[in-house]
């Protein structure tokens, strides 16, 4: 087990590149997602508005 | 296709055509410089620039290695398997530097027509294998090195 | 048959229908993102062997090629969708178009830090001017420029029309990364797998490969249609099916 993650001796840049990565990645996932949340949220606010304005 | 669209459509191909040959032409032009090295019967035929630094690369033959035991100082030859060229190095190699590698040294050409390198990276290569299947494998002569 | 087909295209393009759409195929690709992801990794990390030369730094490959992979395909993706905005003025081709360049800019990135992170251990440097890197940079830049492009005009249809066609005249670029190993020398290696004649990688090192390269393939798939999905909410925000998913949402 210790030795899987020393890889060799290339642990910094096997585990540094994994770790790059996912974090890249998921900030490719968290960003869209609360990104969704404001856009229906200001949705919301809009056509309440606008529900008003008929009434 | 409405004509609007086909006509949308061949101002598009055109305009990437025309980049592309525009590029394609710069890069003829600069063909030299896109060279991040020099072969080295290309060195040997003098193509290298005398004034200033330039990189060799190639294959380390087998056996050339020396070392100084004074200093950090290794000499080794690198071929391209028509024209071999001697290279001194001072300094820490890389951990895929071996003899039968590809290597790329970046330094000056002195007068007695020994490169002397500033620095020296590895080439791999684009095979992938285990050990065991490497070992196994029958000592065929690498390709020649570009 | 022509006409089924442009009636399928319309419909796809149609706003709603494709966030429906997207709604349902989210979880299918999520459960095979994670498979793909699960059985790359547990390869690539644990059952592939160690490499002749490069020892375990090689595993490096498991997310450094899959993203190299994926930068340039966005691209495609990318230049594809801007050129039917341009010709058919479809606005979901043009929400694809911008929704690509994060996605793809990211790709790009990790290509380039595990690169460096590669190539100081094997090479010797963390970066060099050779063609390869130096083209594979340029497309970062392209990224970069599309964004940074289509945020600087106010205007949405307008800014749309700019980047298509930045993104199809960057599309040259692709070539050159793709055939840079073999027209110049450079210190980055030829194609392994992607050479016609069979690929030097060993089977048991190739598999996790491919595995990796098919998990990054559907997350971008993920992330194009979480990107898109908001960009098409942005635009049409006052439309009626807008209100409609609004009050759906609030009598969940």
């Amino acid at each position: 087990m210790t030795e899987f993650f020393h890889m060799g001796g290339y642990a910094l840049y096997v585990w540094g590149s994994l770790g790059m990565t996912f974090i890249v990645l998921l900030l490719n996932i968290v960003l869209p997602l609360s990104q969704h949340r404001d856009v229906l949220r200001k949705a919301a606010e809009f056509h309440e508005w606008e529900g008003r304005d008929e009434k | 296709m409405t004509p609007v669209r086909k006509k949308r459509l061949l101002l598009i191909l055109a305009l990437v055509a025309g980049v592309g040959i525009a590029l394609a032409l710069v890069l003829q032009a600069f063909n030299q410089n896109m060279m991040f090295y020099y072969a080295p019967k290309e060195i040997k035929a003098g193509k290298a620039p005398a004034n200033h630094d330039f990189r060799v690369g190639g294959l380390v033959v087998k056996g050339s290695m020396q070392r100084d035991k004074q200093s950090l100082e290794v000499r080794f030859d690198v071929t391209d398997l028509t024209e071999t060229v001697t290279v001194s190095y001072t300094g820490i190699l890389p951990d895929l530097f071996r003899e039968g590698q590809g290597i790329i040294a970046r330094g000056k050409l002195l007068p007695d027509g020994v490169i002397e390198a500033s620095e020296v990276l590895a080439k791999h290569d684009e095979n992938y294998m285990p050990p065991e299947v490497a070992s196994s494998l029958p000592q065929t002569p690498p390709k020649e090195a570009k | 048959m022509i006409s089924i087909l442009t009636r399928w295209f319309h419909r796809l393009a149609s706003p709603v229908w494709f966030y429906r759409i997207a709604g349902k195929l989210l979880p299918w690709l999520w459960a095979l993102f994670a498979l793909l992801l699960v059985t790359g990794l547990y390869g690539g990390l644990v059952t592939a062997p160690a490499d002749y030369q490069q020892g375990d730094s090689f595993r490096i490959i498991y997310v450094h090629v899959p993203a190299a992979w994926l930068s340039m395909f966005v691209y495609m993706v990318m230049a594809v969708s801007g050129a039917i905005a341009l010709i058919w003025r479809i606005k979901l081709a043009e929400m694809v178009l911008v929704s690509c360049a994060p996605i793809g800019a990211s790709f790009t990135f990790i290509a380039l830090v595990t690169g460096a992170l590669w190539g100081k251990p094997m090479w010797g440097a963390w970066w060099v001017w050779d063609a390869r890197l130096t083209s594979e940079l340029i497309l970062l830049f392209l990224y970069l420029g599309v964004i940074g492009l289509y945020n600087a005009i106010e205007d949405k249809r307008m800014a749309s029309r700019a980047v298509a066609i930045l993104a199809l005249v960057g599309i040259v670029n692709i070539p050159i990364i793709h055939y840079s190993v073999e027209w110049w020398n450079t210190l980055h290696q030829g194609a392994t797998v992607t050479k016609f004649d069979k690929p030097s990688i060993h089977i048991d090192m190739l598999i996790p490969l491919l595995l990796m390269a098919g998990a990054f393939k559907v997350f971008f798939v993920i992330s194009l249609l979480l990107r898109t999905r908001n960009e098409l909410l942005e635009r049409e925000l006052p439309r009626q099916w807008v209100k409609q998913l609004v009050e759906e949402n609030a009598n969940d």
